[in-house]
């Protein structure tokens, strides 16, 4: 009883923080299983994939690899390079997620950018219990990846309604976070830091290789300025 | 491709994914407390990647041609400033979107 109250308010306290997430994963997962549906893929393709994987620009990419040839090295390759940023969020969760036992290899299984993002600026209320909060976050954005994903498979070419532009749900829901984490910080040092070597490094690279050159100048920079950069933010 | 070099490939997708997520937490151990060096960047890494998430989602805007990312930077300003008023999550987002789909939809 005492543990079914407490995951019911965990449950209620991440449910309404999801619901971006919700809307834009089925929209991402529909989008996705369609294009594997046109693309003469069963639905249980983009449900299982959605599944095992969970990286939404992976799985777009896959479909492409899937219609070639095979190449397992170029394959893995392409995961590791397009999921190095995940390295990141790991990085940053690893006290947030000390000591939670079970759940802990379901966490970062699951441990996607939105997943990442809310988990990590959270304000988790008084009388929640942490775990349960951080997993039913992570379950409830794995079930509307799936779910949409195998609805697109399913569905395929039959919708045709009017939602051009719908994915810009992502972007402002990243805004609103990178704000949420502005206003939680005294000063910004990593925040410019990261828009400034993002940016440079988009210009540099073009939009398909400039995730790996970002972090590493951001790592770079961070390790460099550690010393003001502690002693400015109060990070010490 | 076969069934079984699409399972492969696929299973390769989910293993490179879970390399990238697991990693840091297989370096740092529970049991040992996690260097100095690594809680700081822990700290400090989300500021610059929430920024890096946000040039991730536009990085496929072109500003010499098009639209000129106009409606891109209109939404995220419509997004932002909601947000500062109000700061509702959802009001913010639900906001900036359905502006970037009316312009998107009826001007583009």
């Amino acid at each position: 009883m005492q543990q079914k109250g407490m995951r019911l308010r965990a449950l209620k306290a991440a449910f309404p923080l999801t619901v971006p997430i919700f809307a834009g994963f089925w929209f991402l997962g529909l989008a996705y299983g369609i294009f594997m549906n046109v693309s003469g893929f069963g639905f249980w393709y983009p449900m299982l994939m959605s599944l095992v994987i969970f990286g939404g620009s992976l799985e777009f990419v896959a479909v492409t690899m899937l219609l070639g040839a095979f190449a397992p090295l170029q394959t893995l390759a392409m995961a590791l390079i397009l999921q190095a940023r995940h390295l990141f969020y790991g990085v940053a969760m690893l006290e947030k997620y000390r000591g939670l036992g079970w759940k802990k290899p379901y966490l970062i299984f699951g441990l996607c950018d939105e997943t990442f993002s809310i988990n990590c600026t959270a304000e988790i209320p008084e009388g929640v219990d942490r775990g349960w909060f951080y997993f039913f976050v992570t379950l409830l954005n794995h079930l509307y990846w799936v779910t949409g994903s195998t609805i697109g498979g399913l569905v395929g070419s039959l919708l045709s309604f009017d939602t051009e532009g719908i994915e810009f749900v992502m972007t402002a829901m990243f805004v609103v976070i990178f704000l949420e984490q502005w206003k939680k910080e005294k000063k910004h040092d990593s925040a410019l830091l990261g828009l400034g070597a993002s940016v440079l490094c988009l210009l540099i690279f073009g939009a398909d290789s400039f995730i790996i050159p970002s972090m590493a100048c951001v790592l770079l920079l961070l390790t460099a300025l550690r010393r003001p950069i502690e002693r400015r933010c109060g990070l010490l | 491709m076969t069934m079984l070099e699409q399972a492969v490939t696929i299973a390769l997708c989910a293993l490179g994914t879970m390399a990238a997520r697991f990693l840091p937490f297989l370096a740092f151990s529970e049991k040992r407390r996690t260097p100095q060096y690594v809680r700081y960047l822990g700290r400090a890494l989300p500021g610059a990647v929430f920024a890096l998430l946000v040039v991730y989602c536009l990085r496929d805007v072109n500003v010499l041609a098009g639209s000129h990312g106009i409606p891109e930077a209109a939404a995220i300003a419509v997004t932002a400033l909601l947000h500062l008023w109000k700061r509702q999550m959802l009001l913010s987002i639900a906001g900036g979107t359905v502006f970037y789909m009316i312009l998107i939809q009826v001007f583009c």
